[in-house]
């Protein structure tokens, strides 16, 4: 922001005050303190504590109080006993993105090109969800893959599930709903950058011999990447970090390193462990995301 | 309503009985080609059309006369509601755009961002797995003078550059018939008329089929061979910019094309080779090919800088039709020429553009003048016409 008080250019600022330029400096930090408060109050200072809390020593207690003894072998713990969560965590949220990029996609697409003057209408259904509570709709994911729900007769019946075969506590329950639940964090960014591809670049490309689909693999899916990207990094963050779908749909075998989190931090109160755990997952989603967008080229998003 | 240049190439009427020769016609052929869009606009009614092979053709007319939707069913970016369309004989009408050898330059260009200028340009070859694309690439860089912005992406690109990319992206395919999409509409006025001059440069290089929809009539007279006027989804009338300009059939194409006085006028004696009409009571010959109406009731027509102004009594260089009695309105001087307004004794006020020869006297408001005109320059259209239709629509002068 510093240089705001020295691109004034010199051509208004000539008949002002010879202050103007100072005070206009002034007003970009005075505009900039309240999100610098908000960022130090609710990111640094968490931040700060969950590193530090990662750190504390093992052995202490909510009775003896806690250590700070620098043990990173916190880590090595955690990492060892809670790996096959992590990389289960990892795992459905990629599975999850994956079917939310080829749904939303289709979904985005038609709402982009051919929904006409149901554009509006159909943005507001893909939000409509969020108008009730994300434990709701998931639980009433429950009612629909119930063990005596239509879904699971209907697949009985077509011999794809076995007569005793559910669905309710398997990873097909946990990744559906991950999928249902994040498909909006999807088609939004979507759509948003497939509205904006010209419609005349689809018709030149089809007017210099592309057949339409080769004219959409050239044309129209690099123009929207931007929209890919982002989707999919809004829709596999916090897939991968989310609990409450492992929880409600799956079973214990289905569980989720945010689960496990959770459970430690509440449950057992192995506060130390619980912050490591916190730490690897996130460090890994930065190193995950940062490895994705420089492979695609997009780095103009960040 | 539908006309045909009057090029030997098309001599049948009416056309629905035209099919059998089509593979004689190696140009482009539009036969009662009609499109009507869902909620009952009709922009296009039972349009002919003869573009020869070869030729720069300009589609004229302003906008919403239907010239864009016929070039985009050319490109096959519409279909038809009736009609057929062939090219080089074959029937092109239904063919999916992909597989018509026909290209085109967009308004605005469509350069695909996200490529560079040498993929933009490559982009039809690759489509058609076709060898030696660097070099052909290459090539019509140079044509197109832009080898050394080959690696920019479009944005970086002025719009004069954008065109000529969008140019060549449609060029190096080697079309048939180029379509050419108002591509100089975006462009300032200089570096319009500078670009007219280039496409007609590289259209007369090449040798393929242009055809070029715009709403400039100055453009469309400075490019191309033949010129066909649109006006509501017809053509109005066809044939070279010369002819067009010194021979209007329609008062559209006299005031979409120029400027023109029209003057009320009844049709005294027919004959072989001049008309006489009555005018407020003047006398004015008109030779009977530039007659275009059978009604007795007519417009006489005269471009303005075919009248010539004098003194009441003075003898002018116009042998045949003279109107006395007008006064001197409005002058402007515009250095090359003077244009008047002369009030007439009918109250019509006629425009009078007089070159800047040296050697003619300048009148001033007030005046009385005299104006003549030579009889060979005039012509008559039909009176049930508006008389003022098309000049809104003209752009420029």
């Amino acid at each position: 922001m510093t240089s705001t008080a020295g691109v004034a250019p010199p051509l208004e600022a000539a008949p002002l005050p010879p202050d103007t330029g100072r005070r206009r400096g002034r007003t970009g930090y005075l505009l900039l303190l309240p999100g610098l408060l908000w960022l130090v109050l609710f990111f640094v200072v968490p931040f700060y504590s969950l590193v530090a809390t990662s750190l504390y020593d093992p052995a202490g207690s909510d009775f003896r109080g806690y250590e700070m003894t620098w043990a990173v072998g916190n880590y090595v713990d955690a990492l060892g006993e809670y790996w096959r969560p992590l990389l289960r965590s990892l795992w459905y949220g990629a599975i999850a993105t994956l079917f939310c990029l080829v749904l939303g996609y289709v979904l985005a697409y038609a709402i982009a090109f051919k929904a006409g003057r149901w554009k509006n209408l159909m943005l507001v259904l893909v939000v409509a969800p969020f108008f009730t509570s994300f434990l709701v709709r998931t639980l009433s994911w429950k009612l629909i893959l119930a063990d005596d729900g239509w879904v699971v007769g209907t697949l009985q019946f077509l011999q794809v599930l076995g007569d005793d075969g559910r669905l309710l506590a398997t990873p097909v329950a946990v990744v559906a709903g991950l999928t249902y639940n994040f498909l909006p964090f999807m088609v939004l960014p979507l759509y948003a950058s497939l509205d904006k591809i010209d419609p005349r670049l689809v018709e030149a490309s089809s007017d210099l011999y592309a057949h339409p689909a080769v004219g959409f693999f050239k044309v129209t899916w690099p123009l929207s990447l931007p929209g890919v990207v982002s989707g999919t990094l809004l829709t596999f963050i916090p897939a991968s970090g989310d609990y409450i779908n492992a929880e409600l749909l799956g079973s214990p075998n289905q569980r989720m390193v945010g689960g496990v989190i959770q459970s430690l931090f509440t449950d057992a109160n192995d506060y130390p462990a619980a912050a490591a755990l916190s730490m690897v997952l996130m460090m890994l989603i930065v190193v995950m995301v940062l490895v994705y967008v420089r492979r695609a080229g997009t780095e103009d998003l960040l | 309503m539908s006309q045909v240049a009057e090029t030997p190439t098309s001599p049948e009427h009416p056309p629905a009985a035209a099919h059998g020769d089509h593979a004689a016609y190696d140009g482009l052929r539009l036969r009662d080609v009609t499109k009507e869009f869902p909620g009952g606009f009709t922009a296009v009614r039972s349009l002919d059309l003869d573009v020869p092979r070869g030729s720069f053709f300009a589609l004229l007319g302003p906008s919403g006369c239907g010239k864009t939707t016929t070039l985009r069913m050319v490109a096959g970016l519409e279909t038809p509601t009736s009609g057929s369309i062939t090219l080089a004989g074959q029937d092109i009408t239904y063919a999916k755009p992909y597989r018509r050898p026909v290209n085109t330059v967009f308004q605005s260009y469509a350069l695909f961002p996200h490529l560079d200028i040498f993929e933009n340009v490559a982009f039809g070859l690759r489509r058609r797995k076709t060898k030696d694309v660097d070099a052909k690439v290459r090539e019509m860089l140079e044509l197109v003078e832009l080898t050394s912005q080959a690696r920019k992406r479009p944005a970086q690109l002025s719009g004069g550059q954008q065109q000529r990319v969008a140019l060549a992206r449609a060029l190096i395919n080697n079309p048939e018939v180029l379509l050419l999409d108002e591509p100089l509409g975006a462009l300032d006025l200089k570096l319009r008329r500078s670009m007219q001059i280039e496409v007609k440069r590289i259209q007369v290089e090449v040798g393929r089929t242009f055809v070029h929809v715009t709403h400039d009539q100055e453009e469309a007279m400075t490019m191309a061979d033949t010129v066909a006027v649109m006006n509501g989804g017809v053509i109005e009338q066809m044939g070279a910019p010369a002819e067009l300009y010194e021979n209007p059939r329609s008062t559209f194409v006299a005031n979409f094309l120029g400027q023109s006085n029209l003057i009320e006028g009844r049709v005294l004696r027919r004959a072989a080779d001049v008309t006489t009409v009555e005018m407020h009571g003047i006398e004015v010959s008109v030779p009977s090919p530039r007659v275009h109406t059978d009604a007795d009731a007519g417009w006489v027509g005269i471009r303005p800088e075919k009248v010539l102004v004098g003194r009441p009594g003075e003898e002018l260089d116009a042998p045949g039709n003279t109107i006395p009695g007008g006064v001197v309105s409005d002058v402007s001087f515009v250095g090359v020429s003077t244009q008047y307004l002369v009030r007439m004794p009918w109250g019509q006020e006629l425009q009078v553009f007089s070159q800047n020869t040296g050697r003619t006297h300048m009148f001033t408001q007030g005046e009385s003048v005299e104006l003549s005109w030579r009889p060979e320059y005039a012509f008559l259209l039909d009176r049930s016409q508006d008389a003022d239709a098309g000049a809104a629509e003209r752009v420029g002068g």
